[in-house]
């Protein structure tokens, strides 16, 4: 590991302008993923800006109904916490199926988002890698590809985020608060994280300094009955092959008057499926729609010779995983599967 | 460059100069003498580092020294009080809960982390998301035990002596927690 300067921020503005202003400075949250990479020499800061001590770890109830998350939230806190686990679910859900215990008391909301992909060859520096050295090739196109992109990836790149957060929050249309030296703005989700093209070392759309302070849930009634699968090589403690984040609600009549699909383990970026949900909007929920949905959005997906499995696995998630919300929109009446349980609605 | 910091570990304070890429492992093992965390894996993948750092169970093979200063401490080796041994220590004995004893340290200082997760309310991915939303505590069945505890990894496989010794513990001592009593969640950030 090369030599770094650790210093801590004392306030955001302050932060932002102390990476700004140094190519090679890094903020250093639970440094889950970055000390990792440190380790492995996939990264090498000269100085880590400690952000953990700044007042950005509080998840509050705004005004206008929706949630805020400070940037610092832990993992874990955040899973557990009553106004998630009530309204909206599927994030503390997709918290829960990530990492370990004891990862998810060190890692932050931040970090979560801004985790580098665990493509093998970027994690090992003795090959080539496009998004770790420009221009160097990527090896996964001849290589492993079981984790890697059916969806958006380009010949430079077909790595996937492996956030299962990020999912969520994708399907919650939130909206990420950034700061730089000098002013705050807001991302949506589904814009900031990018698709590889030919620029692969760029994950986000952020600038080098921008320091992400918080993300605010917009109110959605549905989010309730939302609801994040998550299939893996192992029971627990595996990244996703593929995951799928959803939620929906009925009208009078029983059809799907609105819905919100996401996708892990397929892309460069948490996938938002408005393909798969503008086939289901406004139509009866039925079976072959959920099915119909699912193809839909898979229609463009472009697999690699090791992960052309993905595409059904993909399909089938997404289906199953719309019978469960549907189950739960209408008030939880059984084949739900794992997650649904059969209770009844209070 | 180093960095001078102050850390407490099994009750007693320490301080230390460190290099700044040292990581809590390493300082406690290398600088301190601690060995009761193990190194396994060095990537966060494997649990054997784990350890209670303020109150909460975390891989320290991840965390740097200098972001840990000032930072309490507790290891597997400082859970005994006065001579006897912790009531999860008790337990992996009683049910034969390792055979080489590597992954052991990692995972009762886990163990212990967990049910304190459990009795604050805390839910897991095995959690149904209803009663999830309830706030409903998680009976600590084997399902729970297994999802809560797959962090820790054992090379000897001795899991289904893991697994009964921690629900023995839960059973033992936190009685509450374990018996489905709704506890109110521990909220997420400072008050
Ligand atoms: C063994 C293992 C298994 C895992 N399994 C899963 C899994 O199944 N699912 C999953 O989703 N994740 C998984 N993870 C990844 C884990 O979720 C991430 O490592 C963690 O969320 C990163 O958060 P952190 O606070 O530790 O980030 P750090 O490592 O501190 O930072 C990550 C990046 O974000 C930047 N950063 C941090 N905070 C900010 C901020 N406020 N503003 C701007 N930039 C910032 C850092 O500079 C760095 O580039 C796993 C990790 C490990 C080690
Ligand atoms: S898929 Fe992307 S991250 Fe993996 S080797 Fe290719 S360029 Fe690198
Ligand atoms: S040594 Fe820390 S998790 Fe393996
Ligand atoms: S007892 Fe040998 S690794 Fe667990």
């Amino acid at each position: 590991m090369n030599p770094f300067d650790y210093r801590r921020a004392e306030d955001a503005a302050g932060a932002a302008a102390m990476v700004a202003d140094n190519p090679a400075a890094a903020f250093l949250g639970g440094g889950t993923n970055l000390v990792d990479h440190m380790k492995l020499g996939v990264a090498a800061p000269e100085v880590l800006v400690d952000i953990t001590h700044l007042p950005m770890d509080e998840v509050e109830a705004l005004p206008e109904g929706g949630v805020r998350i400070g940037a610092n939230v832990r993992n874990s806190d955040l899973a557990a916490h009553p106004l998630i686990r009530r309204r909206y679910p599927v994030l503390s859900q997709a918290l829960l199926s990530g990492a370990s215990g004891q990862l998810r008391n060190l890692a932050t909301t931040a970090g979560n988002l801004l985790q580098r992909t665990r493509c093998v060859y970027f994690q090992d520096t003795s090959t080539p890698c496009n998004k770790r050295e420009p221009g160097t090739g990527c090896s996964a196109l001849e290589g492993y590809q079981r984790y890697h992109a059916i969806l958006g990836a380009s010949p430079d790149c077909v790595a996937v985020h492996p956030s299962d957060m990020a999912v969520a929050l994708t399907a919650l249309d939130a909206q990420v608060v950034v700061q730089d030296a000098a002013t705050e703005r807001r991302v949506p989700i589904a814009r900031l994280h990018r698709l590889p093209g030919e620029a692969p070392e760029h994950d986000t759309v952020l600038n080098h300094g921008d320091l992400i302070t918080a993300v605010e849930l917009p109110d959605m009634p549905m989010a309730v009955h939302a609801r994040y699968r998550k299939v893996r090589d192992r029971a627990s403690f595996a990244f996703a092959l593929v995951s799928v984040a959803a939620a929906m609600s009925l009208g009078a009549d029983g059809s799907v008057s609105d819905v919100r699909i996401a996708l892990g383990g397929v892309a460069h970026k948490p996938w938002r499926a408005l393909r798969a949900e503008e086939a289901l909007r406004d139509g009866p929920a039925t079976e072959e729609r959920f099915a119909a949905a699912a193809r839909a959005e898979l229609a463009e997906a472009r697999p690699l010779p090791g992960n052309t499995f993905k595409v059904a696995l993909a399909r089938s998630a997404i289906t199953a995983t719309l019978r469960q919300v549907h189950a739960e929109a209408r008030g939880g009446d059984g084949h739900g599967g794992p997650g649904g349980h059969g209770e009844e609605q209070r | 460059m180093h960095a001078d910091i102050t850390l407490t570990v099994d009750g007693r304070r320490h301080q230390l100069r460190v290099d700044t890429r040292t990581t809590l492992l390493d300082a406690l093992r290398e600088d301190l003498g601690v060995t009761a965390p193990k190194k396994g894996c060095d990537h966060g993948q494997c649990g054997s580092c784990t350890v209670l750092l303020n109150g909460r169970r975390v891989v320290t093979c991840l965390v740097l020294a200098v972001a840990g200063d000032g930072a309490e401490v507790v290891t597997a080796a400082g859970l005994a009080e006065g001579g006897d041994l912790h009531p999860m220590q008790e337990a992996f004995m009683d049910h034969d809960a390792f055979q080489c004893g590597y992954c052991t340290p990692g995972q009762i200082c886990s163990a212990v982390g967990m049910l304190d997760e459990a009795a604050a309310g805390w839910p897991s991915a095995a959690t149904p998301p209803r009663a999830s939303a309830e706030g409903a505590v998680a009976e600590l069945d084997d399902t729970e035990i297994r999802e809560r505890m797959s962090g820790n990894l054992c090379r000897c496989g001795a899991y289904a002596g893991i697994v009964s010794a921690i629900g023995d513990a839960a059973r033992r001592t936190h009685a509450a927690a374990a018996s489905g009593i709704p506890r109110p969640a521990r909220e997420g950030g400072r008050r």
